[in-house]
């Protein structure tokens, strides 16, 4: 048994080696055609990546991708497309912000309070999309991507000093969360790291564990696996399709946390947008798998925080956002040719096996199988 | 079939067409080299006109218009398959399609045909339409290979027949010199096994009573209309209903309604006296109701999945799977080991995936899974199709013997021997109806096929009044 094992471990290491490789080198042939040198910039975005106060700045950003990639990760599993990450936990963090502004409670209560907030604010807005596709049918692709453009007229709207913001200057906040609500950092000769990069460990820890060992986690990934089998063996799809639109919102509402709770503690126009649609970059790359993802949300940390340098060294840091987008391109055309080349060559091995069992005497099947 | 079809290389040995030796590295070279196949399944895109299913992929040959068409119509008139291109392939039945799918390999040239399994899904008087159909192939100068379980079939239709058992040929044999029997002897290499049921098992305790059951479709082009109309049976105890019936007349909707996966819009189901009309799913899975589904791809399992998880598809809240709301993967791959003995799964190991398993094998696992729950009511949706003898026989057995502790079964096939031979009771669905019953004792598949195609109706036996249910069956 342990050579299916370690062949599958192989093939899940194949698929994003082979697709980073393809994305280097096609990004290579870019800087080629452009007229620059092929190698250079990786050179430079790696020496970068060697100070310590950008390492931090990559790992404080990779938490908040890692958390927004779980969101998509869940609905992947039942092929759900959750495309509303992004609006999700920005109104998710503007609420929770405000809420978190405007009342003052102990320490660890007034954290738990912006976050609960926060995860139901974000399971509300995706669980719009979730009724709407379970009592109209409506797609979940379109309704999210539409409630992403209505999440940014409702925070335009709600963060006008005439509602719930107040001006600074230039900018308009939901003011300052007072320090109660805020959460404890690590700090390091490179900077604070944030603290909430706990938080994010524990829930990819729950996401394995609620897929992998729990009922829930069975009928989510059977229904993703056949949504045909999983009706026939008793799995209520529409609840399914809801309960779990619910918890990719609420994961999706934690993903502003890390910075709301780490550093600016306070919802403003600049906060961090477009995370979510990272998310599912990410969520692909590490093929809806907890640890996956967090390599995933590294080495998208990397390109977006070490290509800084880049600009000061004569190269455009585009560069690396042309590498983001061939690595996507790259992933999904990868991982589904390392799916297939492992399904039919685990066949042919079953076949061999079987058939040399057949050759040897009976006996040898029972062996195989114990 | 498959190394002869490309799908597969070769460790060994060779192939020789008309006398030069090939190596087939893909479907492409096969079908280049005038070898088609036509496979069990169908590969078919529902949506699309025969004429656009039968040029997709070969679009360079004769381009997607008036050439294909024309070419198509040429084939179709000179081995009189009748196919009209352009019709949807969704509108067409199981025969038709299976016609296409021949059509479409000899548009792309093909010499030398597989056909795998064709007869499987067919009613007997399709079955002699096909071999019309074969022969005239055959007078045309091409080779077919033709891949069946039925024994009776392969002796009508073959010129020499290769029996193969296990990955190695047996016999080399001409249909003429030897008889159904010692060709099944072949097959299995030991006694023959039959799927009589010899001594009556049925009590008087009814485990299932459906009356009054009914369904609605309704699309654009018949408006509402029902699908099942009025389905009344019970199965006691102990007894074996096998219901007969043309693919498509309802039977399938009949399977959704009983498992749950559709709510009868008229109608009541009882479970062991118990009304469960309105219980979903899950709920009649735990109350006691096994499910091995017509389509096991579908249905049945979850192919990409090791097979430790699809022993857990459909009993996720019950023992051995899980605790409470915790699985129990554990004490699941233990019953899975022993599934895997207990039932013969020829396989090297409980985590490979189900895909990678044979589609009897398969079978054998999904009947293992449902016979561990201890069903009271067992639905049985061919059980045995695409399944090699031997593994038929042992299916039989299981059944037989679960019967045998009062399990009731619901037998839906197509392979009417099957259902003469296993069945306590006989009905025949036709468009959504029970038309007819009979007495599997003294019935001949030939008259069964009648009544299947509407041509019969009411008790099929010429001096008995119409009967009702199993009554008539104990003092058989």
């Amino acid at each position: 048994m342990k050579k299916f094992d370690s062949e599958r471990l192989t093939l899940a290491a194949a698929g994003p080696v082979l697709a980073i490789s393809v994305a280097v080198l096609l990004t290579s042939m870019v800087l080629l055609v452009t007229g620059n040198n092929p190698v250079e910039p990786y050179v430079l975005m790696i020496e970068y990546a060697g100070n310590i106060d950008i390492q931090v700045l990559i790992v404080n950003q990779a938490t908040t991708y890692y958390i927004a990639a779980l969101a998509v990760a869940v609905g992947f599993r039942m092929n759900l497309f959750n495309i509303g990450v992004d609006g999700q936990y920005r109104l998710a963090a503007m609420i929770a912000a405000v809420v978190g502004a405007s009342v003052t409670l102990p320490s660890v209560l007034h954290v738990l309070l912006i976050m609960v907030v926060a995860a139901l604010v974000g399971a509300f807005w995706a669980g719009i999309a979730g009724i709407l596709k379970t009592s109209r049918g409506v797609s979940e692709v379109v309704s999210t991507i539409m409630l992403n453009a209505i999440a940014t007229s409702v925070i335009a709207y709600l963060i006008l000093p005439a509602q719930l913001g107040e001006a600074v200057g230039n900018n308009l906040t939901t003011g300052q969360i007072p320090e109660s609500g805020w959460f404890p950092n690590f700090e390091t000769e490179g900077g604070a790291v944030y603290g909430f990069i706990v938080i994010a460990a524990l829930l990819g820890v729950a996401y394995w564990v609620v897929l992998n060992r729990t009922r829930f986690g069975f009928d989510l990934r059977a229904t993703g696996a056949s949504q045909s089998a999983a009706a026939a063996s008793g799995v209520d799809a529409k609840r399914m399709v809801l309960t779990s639109m619910l918890i990719s919102g609420a994961i999706a509402g934690l993903a502003g946390m890390p910075v709301l709770l780490g550093s600016s503690h306070t919802y403003s126009l600049d906060f961090p947008a477009g995370i979510g649609f990272t998310g599912i970059t990410i969520a692909l790359l590490g093929r809806n798998h907890p640890v996956g993802i967090a390599f995933g949300a590294l080495l998208i940390a990397f390109l977006d925080k070490a290509s800084a340098t880049l600009d000061y060294n004569g190269y455009e840091k585009e560069i690396a956002t042309i590498m983001q987008g061939l690595i996507v391109i790259a992933v999904v055309v990868s991982y589904e040719a390392v799916r297939r080349y492992g399904l039919r060559r685990q066949q042919q091995r079953v076949g061999e096996e079987l058939a040399a069992a057949a050759a040897g005497n009976g006996e040898n099947t029972k062996e195989a199988s114990a | 079939m498959k190394i002869l079809y490309g799908m597969q290389k070769p460790d060994e040995g060779t192939i020789t067409i008309d006398g030069e030796q090939v190596s087939l590295g893909s479907p492409g070279e096969a079908i280049d080299r005038g070898i088609g196949m036509v496979h069990q399944h169908f590969m078919l895109a529902d949506n699309l006109t025969v004429l656009e299913n039968t040029v997709l992929g070969s679009e360079g040959l004769h381009g997607i218009g008036s050439a294909a068409r024309r070419k198509i119509q040429e084939i179709s008139d000179s081995y009189h398959l009748g196919v009209r291109p352009d019709v949807m392939v969704e509108d067409l039945g199981v025969a038709d399609r299976q016609r296409v799918e021949i059509l479409k390999v000899l548009y792309r040239g093909a010499r030398t045909l597989i056909l795998d399994e064709p007869t499987a899904v067919l009613v007997p008087q399709e079955v002699d339409a096909l071999f019309a159909n074969l022969r005239e192939l055959k007078a045309e100068g091409l080779t077919v290979i033709f891949i069946s379980h039925k024994l009776g079939e392969v002796l009508s239709v073959a010129d020499d027949i290769t029996v193969i058992r296990r990955g190695t040929t047996v016999a080399s044999v001409k249909p003429a010199d030897v008889t159904t029997r010692q060709l099944a002897e072949l097959m299995v290499g030991s006694e023959l096994p039959t799927p009589e049921t010899r001594e009556s098992t049925v009590t008087d305790r009814p485990m299932i009573e459906v009356s009054g059951l009914s369904l609605y479709a309704s699309d654009p082009d018949h408006g509402r209309r029902a699908v099942l109309d009025g389905i009344d049976f019970t199965i006691h105890e102990g007894e074996v209903l096998g219901l007969a019936g043309v693919e498509g007349n309802g039977q399938t909707e009949l399977i959704d309604a009983l498992i749950g996966t559709r709510h009868a819009d008229e109608g009541t189901i009882r479970l062991g006296g118990e009304e469960i009309t309105a219980w979903a799913t899950r709920r009649r899975r735990e109350g006691g109701i096994g499910y091995i589904p017509e389509d096991r791809h579908r249905h049945g399992l979850l192919l990409e999945a090791p097979l430790w998880e699809n022993r857990i598809l459909g009993h996720v809240t019950e023992e051995p799977n899980s605790r409470g709301f915790w699985l129990n993967p554990k004490a699941a791959k233990q019953d899975t080991e022993r599934i895997v003995e207990e039932y013969d799964v020829r396989t090297p190991g409980i985590d490979v995936t189900a895909a990678s398993l044979s589609g009897g094998n398969q079978q054998k696992l999904i009947v293992g899974r449902e016979m561990s729950h201890h069903p009271r009511f067992l639905i049985a949706a061919h059980p045995t199709r695409g399944v090699d003898v031997g593994a038929q026989a042992q299916i039989w057995d299981q059944i037989r013997e679960a019967r045998r502790e009062g399990l009731a079964v619901l037998l839906i096939s197509a392979d009417l021997d099957e259902l003469i031979g296993l069945s306590d009771t006989l009905r025949v669905i036709y468009r959504g109806k029970l038309v007819a019953d009979a007495d599997p004792a003294t019935i001949t598949p030939e008259e069964l096929g009648s009544a299947m195609t509407g041509a019969a109706s009411g008790h099929l036996e010429a001096d008995t009044a119409p009967q009702d249910d199993a009554t008539g069956e104990e003092d058989r």
